[in-house]
């Protein structure tokens, strides 16, 4: 069986002047109709980047060196600029970070929502804003009539991330990636945005692939987890067995030190040191500097990615 | 009312921002014309106070006026209104030359450490120049001692006092920034947000490392975050700030095993914990409303679901109810919430 969307051995490159480093080394993972994933790990580990490669939207210096990304059974990965516009906001879409930053200030929420339709499709204005209003109903605004005519500055950072929800589900998407989507909101808001989301991915069968530091919130939502360091998937499988059984040392390192895992006041379980800048990954296994049950192997040779007695993907010389 | 161990007290504290601009933004055409002034009203009559050796954490969502509060406090900004005590000194009328002794006593630690050391000094120059500030007469070794010994509580190479900021990353800097905070050793430190802007596994080492030092130099601090999990984790008590109000005081024991205000009970059922399979948070209706309009009554009713009509007309006063919990909401003491 095929699944919607499958990535294989992707790698990732930044051309540098003092020569190439690799953003992303190797990454493979799969999702299907109505499935949600979450791609966890701390800032600078490759998590975004794996977001916008697929989707081709690497700038340069950066490029996509090796892999394959299939998506309905076709390679994209190499597909020019013109003919992944029929895939980027049409069948997947990108939800980004900071929804003050996503809205063009300067255009009404209806102006750039009927924009981004017809782009996609030939379709008549009237007809457009029917769809548009159809969303945004979806998404649980409230008078959806009255934000057509609205500019951004007039909404809440809620609000404007539903408005994006919204423009990303204009066109039926297969996927919708989901960068950070609730980084920039309060905890309340986020829970709210978080039940929409898994709320469309049921009602609309959409593949999800949520990007996010927040191992609380992957573990509410999603059903499979990739754990991203220094570049590498480094843990993958479903998300019940890494969020309680966690096979790699930094996943568990990670989950320990969120504080409410322990009783309050104690010291929290720490990971020394911190993540490798990417021109400066150790040898061996890239987080055998920071682990606790480093041998030998760790320095000389990679870890690759095996399955573990629990059914769990993890790259670890040592489990 | 003043117990000796009372580090902080603040009475009633106002603080509203006018953010009309100048008088062609003021002009109002509404009901003929004439000149309409905007505040927003940050800080809403807060009371509360800080007891030696203990965290206080001040938790809401943004624009609750937490940071306001915060600066208030320390003198940043002035009240409009209300008293603040520091070791039973009034502290909120005192000239700049008046309040530089209770600034070595009251230090902070900021949000972003990309932001708030000067990129432009080293590291020895910025923590040198609040000791040279407040000691004068300090020797140039006592200095380089003293630096030191700081660097080295907060867990960074003393060698590394000539580099500058950008050479460290977040987690180090914002060591330096509470290395910064501590090098005149005061008693009281206000920390707004220190761990927002960092990845989880540098935050869990600074956390580590501020309870340690509380635990070293018996500091208090008064802790500024929305991050629930992280309060729970450090706090003695728990302040909850909303549209400027104080709805809820208590013991962060208390407070996480059994929230007693509406919000209270919605914002801590809205964390996501780990290895939780079903969201179970309570919804609550609409938005947070703009401080410049604040609601009358309870600033909190028209998202409450409790909420009924003395609600909507009375401002609800902070009452002491079981374990000492201080909660301001009419439902609570009507006794109307019985889930």
């Amino acid at each position: 069986m095929s699944h919607l969307l499958e990535v294989e051995d992707l790698e990732v490159k930044f051309a540098l002047r003092f020569g190439d480093i690799t953003a992303i080394d190797g990454a493979g993972f799969t999702l299907d109709k109505g499935e949600k994933l979450g791609l966890v790990g701390e800032s600078g580990a490759g998590k975004s980047v794996t977001g916008f490669a697929i989707i081709n939207l690497i700038s340069k210096p950066g490029y996509i060196s090796r892999g394959r990304i299939m998506f309905e059974g076709q390679e994209i990965s190499s597909w020019p600029d013109a003919k992944m516009r029929h895939i980027r906001g049409n069948r997947i879409s990108m939800i980004f970070q900071d929804p003050m930053m996503t809205l063009n200030p300067v255009f009404t929420i209806g102006f750039q929502m009927v924009e981004t339709l017809k782009a996609h499709q030939d379709i008549s204005t009237a007809k457009a804003e029917a769809v548009c209003l159809e969303k945004l109903k979806k998404v649980h605004i409230p008078s959806p009539e009255k934000r057509l005519n609205q500019y951004p500055h007039e909404l809440s950072g809620g609000m404007r991330q539903r408005i994006i929800i919204a423009i990303s589900l204009l066109a039926d998407p297969a996927i919708i990636i989901a960068d950070e989507p609730t980084t920039a909101l309060d905890v309340t808001i986020q829970a709210e945005i978080m039940d929409l989301l898994q709320e469309l991915c049921e009602t609309e069968n959409m593949g999800l692939i949520l990007i996010t530091h927040d191992l609380g919130v992957v573990s509410q939502v999603t059903e499979k987890i990739a754990v991203m360091y220094a570049g590498k998937i480094i843990e993958y499988g479903s998300t019940d067995e890494i969020v309680h059984h966690p096979m790699h040392p930094y996943t568990e390192g990670l989950i320990q030190s969120i504080p409410g895992s322990i009783p309050p006041g104690e010291e929290l379980k720490q990971i020394p040191g911190m993540m490798p800048t990417l021109t400066d990954i150790p040898s061996g296994c890239a987080f055998n500097p920071r682990c606790g049950l480093r041998g030998d192997i760790c320095t000389k040779e990679t870890p690759q990615l095996r399955k573990m007695k629990n059914g769990v993907m993890a790259a670890c010389h040592m489990k | 009312m003043n117990t000796d161990n009372t580090i902080l007290r603040v009475n009633n504290v106002v603080k509203h921002f006018d953010i009309s601009g100048g008088w062609l933004d003021q002009l109002s055409f509404k009901g003929g014309p004439h000149l309409e002034k905007t505040t927003v009203k940050a800080v809403n009559d807060i009371s509360l106070f800080v007891k030696k050796g203990e965290t206080l954490s001040v938790v809401g969502e943004s624009g609750c006026g937490k940071s306001t509060l915060a600066r208030v406090i320390l003198g940043l900004y002035p009240p409009n209104s209300g008293e603040i005590y520091y070791d039973g000194q009034r502290i909120d009328q005192l000239s700049h030359e008046q309040m530089l002794p209770f600034r070595k006593k009251m230090q902070m630690i900021f949000q972003d450490p990309y932001a708030s050391l000067n990129p432009r000094k080293t590291v020895s120059q910025t923590l040198e120049e609040p000791l040279r500030f407040h000691n004068p007469n300090m020797k140039s070794d006592a200095i380089k001692a003293k630096i030191d010994e700081v660097m080295s509580q907060v867990g960074v190479d003393p060698a590394w006092i000539t580099r500058y900021p950008h050479e460290f990353s977040g987690g180090q800097r914002q060591r330096i920034s509470i290395a910064r905070a501590l090098i005149l050793d005061p008693e009281f430190i206000v920390a707004d947000e220190p761990v927002s802007a960092l990845d989880v596994s540098i935050q869990a080492q600074i956390l580590n490392l501020l309870m340690k030092l509380a635990e070293q130099r018996g500091l208090t601090y008064l802790f500024i975050t929305h991050d629930l999990s992280v309060v729970q984790h450090i706090s003695t008590r728990v302040a909850v700030l909303y549209l400027g109000t104080l709805c809820e005081l208590s013991s962060a024991k208390d407070m996480y095993a059994n929230p007693l205000h509406p919000y209270t009970k919605a914002l801590l059922s809205a964390i996501p914990q780990v290895g939780e399979k079903e969201a179970k948070h309570i919804k609550l209706k609409g938005e947070v409303p703009t401080p410049v309009n604040l609601p009358s009554g309870c600033v909190f009713h028209a998202r409450c679901v409790h909420a009924d009509n003395r609600c909507t007309k009375e401002v609800p006063q902070l009452k002491e109810h079981e374990n000492k919990a201080f909660v301001a909401c009419h439902a609570v003491e009507e006794g109307r919430l019985t889930d």
